[in-house]
């Protein structure tokens, strides 16, 4: 297959992005030289404690970067064309259109002013030749689709007098309305209580095979991606450190804060055991190592991973992992080949 | 099971919450009518969903608020009781009027019994001054109940607590916003350690760390109750951790406790349908069970404790409610090897 076909293959495609925010105490490189790639209807997790650079990917995808916040280097590819180079007027149609985002918070993305029906049918308006009624329609088989109940009434209602679970439908309803190919859900649930998030989950996985959108699910919560992922990026200090399927992931994982990450929650198997925690502070992104940004907190750590950053490395077909200590246990092995 | 002293018997409890409509003033049932008790040294989990009243149970318990009803008795002292009778049945006793019949009302003085209860919260990022230095913050309670002859050892007896929780000599002099989460959750740990408690409330003190540092702070919970040997109320949402923390667990839902259990009877024969489908949407981290095992995943929403449902408040999103439920709540009955279930039908 040659280089070109296989491009617009990928619904999404990012390559080596750098986001970099701008503050007064210095620039924080938030995201350093991030690739990934994104099917047509596939579900893509990332994973990674807060500071990791997992949110501001996604916001990097959408480019609603705070205003302090820049991609200085990489390009993000929709269906092979590079919208870091598009200007806001193309951007306008993409976001909403093609590619939507839900948050975290639903208190907070819902403007309380308005009634819910008129936020939807504002989103439809704005990215598709609709009139009213039309609109209304089609907010009120959103609402139906996600399961709000008396879709006529709530249309009515203002975010306040709707629970947190029914927002966060409402948000879900407002991000799929004009049908995009890519549904970036920011930390969907971790607002939600776990009955209410077992709903939510539910119900994103059942849109999925309904409207076959690809889904990036950014989250703290390797419980919330072990069910739902085809592939799982997880990052530390805004750079993969390890990609593959779920099996990849939890059941070999080949990179140390992986590794570590997994010892320390707990699991149903090691309940009477005591937990392995990961040492030291989470990163501070205003003085990052220069090396291997888990470094400071491995305790694998070698003289190499203070001084360069590790390549990724091909664990197997779909595993990938960026760690010193793989590249070292393979030369390893090598040796001892040509010794035998 | 050795017949040991409770430290701390609840019983009854009730705290209730005016709530302005309009010209009416309606109750909002917080915690209604709950009964535990907790042993020397053990861990007693909490669990349920936000406004379940699990953070008011907590509260109520150190008197932070002033309890609508029940009884409070706390290392042989009854801290609280409003004096209300029961039968043995756990039923109220009424006067033909309808009124319940009443002893005399207790109600004491905490400041002595700040000295063995103690209170680690949730958010470590508020509550925590930021004008006090760590140092400050931690000798705060030596302050207050003079637990030190002069300003050496007021000194020693910070640094040996920081050192318990981890901190270095070189921290007590910093502002709590130099520190990260983590950090400042072990400070509040070591205030709450400072006057040597018997007894501590944990409302939800590592769901605001990351996942990375949960279980330091856990282990640190661990260890310190082996040290020190003090019973501790461990509220969390975060079914996981209090399993793996807690010696018992409790389920609450809209103020009202639905199972009581060891650690591990819970984990495996949940018996109350609530706890059933709590534990079946706890995502698990491992992708083998979770494609495997079948979420149960409930109907609706919880509804609001302003206008709850008659009888069981869990019947509006229960499979298997019949109309006894709607009746009446049914009381906490024994099951055998410590497990309590509140439900007419399981």
């Amino acid at each position: 297959m040659s280089e070109e076909t296989k491009s617009t293959e990928y619904l999404l495609e990012v390559e080596n992005l750098h986001t970099c925010f701008h503050t007064e105490s210095g620039d924080v490189n938030a995201v350093n030289g991030l690739s990934m790639v994104l099917e047509p209807g596939k579900t893509l997790g990332i994973v990674g404690e807060s500071g990791s650079g997992k949110s501001v990917t996604a916001y990097s995808i959408m480019q609603i970067l705070a205003e302090t916040g820049e991609i200085t280097e990489g390009s993000v590819k929709y269906k092979g064309e590079d919208i870091t180079k598009w200007s806001e007027k193309e951007l306008h149609n993409f976001r909403g259109s093609k590619c939507s985002i839900i948050f975290q918070d639903p208190m907070t993305s819902l403007n309380p002013v308005f009634t819910v029906g008129n936020q939807l049918m504002e989103a439809i308006m704005l990215h598709t030749d609709k009139n009213k009624a039309e609109a209304k329609e089609r907010a009120i088989e959103m609402l139906t689709l996600v399961g709000v109940n008396e879709p006529e009434s709530r249309i009515k209602q203002y975010p306040h007098e709707l629970s947190g679970g029914m927002r966060q439908r409402v948000m879900i309803a407002m991000a799929l309305a004009c049908e995009p190919d890519i549904l970036i859900a920011d930390e969907p649930t971790t607002a939600l209580d776990v009955t209410i998030q077992a709903q939510i989950l539910e119900l994103m996985q059942e849109l999925q095979q309904k409207l076959g959108m690809a889904i990036i699910m950014v989250t703290h919560d390797l419980g919330v991606i072990a069910s739902m992922c085809d592939e799982i990026l997880v990052m530390y200090g805004g750079r993969v450190c390890e990609r593959g399927t779920a099996d990849d992931i939890f059941y070999r994982p080949a990179h140390e804060y992986t590794k570590g990450l997994l010892r320390s929650i707990p699991r149903k198997d090691n309940m009477n055991e005591r937990l392995v925690p990961i040492g030291g502070t989470p990163i501070n992104l205003l003085n990052m190592p220069k090396g291997c940004a888990f470094c400071p907190r491995c305790d694998a750590a070698m003289k190499i991973c203070l001084e360069e950053v590790p390549e990724e490395i091909r664990m197997s077909d779909t595993h990938l992992a960026s760690c010193w200590v793989n590249i070292k246990n393979m030369y390893e092995a090598q040796e001892e080949n040509k010794n035998e | 099971m050795s017949e040991e002293k409770n430290l701390l018997e609840v019983s009854h409890l009730k705290q209730y919450f005016p709530v302005h409509q309009g010209f009416h003033t309606v109750p909002l049932k917080a915690v209604d009518d709950i009964s535990f008790a907790i042993k020397p040294g053990e861990t007693l989990g909490l669990v349920g969903e936000s406004g379940c009243g699990k953070t008011t149970v907590g509260r109520t318990l150190l008197r932070l608020y002033q309890p609508t009803a029940g009884r409070i008795v706390f290392d042989g002292d009854v801290l609280f009781d409003s004096g209300e009778q029961y039968d043995e049945e756990g039923k109220l006793i009424v006067d033909a009027n309808g009124k319940p019949i009443k002893n005399k009302a207790i109600d004491v003085d905490m400041l002595p019994y700040r000295k063995k209860m103690q209170m680690v919260f949730q958010d470590p990022y508020s509550s925590l001054n930021p004008r006090m230095t760590v140092e400050d913050i931690i000798g705060e309670p030596l302050d207050v109940h003079k637990l030190y002859a002069n300003r050496a050892e007021r000194r020693d007896k910070i640094l040996e607590l920081m050192s318990y929780v981890g901190l270095n000599a070189e921290h007590a002099t910093r502002y709590a916003h130099e520190f990260s989460g983590g950090q400042r959750q072990r400070i509040g740990i070591a205030r709450a350690l400072a006057v040597n408690p018997k007894f501590i409330v944990c409302d939800e003190p590592v769901s605001a760390l990351d996942v990375s540092i949960q279980a330091q702070v856990v282990n640190m919970f661990e260890d310190l109750q082996k040290k020190f040997g003090m019973a501790y109320l461990f509220i969390a949402h975060d079914l996981l951790i209090v399993q793996h923390i807690s010696d018992r667990i409790a389920v609450m839902y809209l103020g009202k406790m639905m199972e009581v259990a060891p650690s591990d009877e819970l984990n495996n024969h949940p018996i109350h349908p609530y706890t059933l489908s709590l534990l079946s949407a706890v995502p698990i981290p491992d992708p083998e069970t979770a494609r495997k095992s079948k979420r149960i995943v409930l109907e609706g929403d919880v509804p609001s404790p302003l206008n709850m449902p008659s009888g069981c408040p869990f019947r509006t999103r229960c499979a298997y409610a019949t109309e006894q439920c709607a009746e009446a709540m049914p009381p906490l009955t024994d099951r055998g090897d410590g497990h309590f279930v509140a439900c007419w039908n399981k």
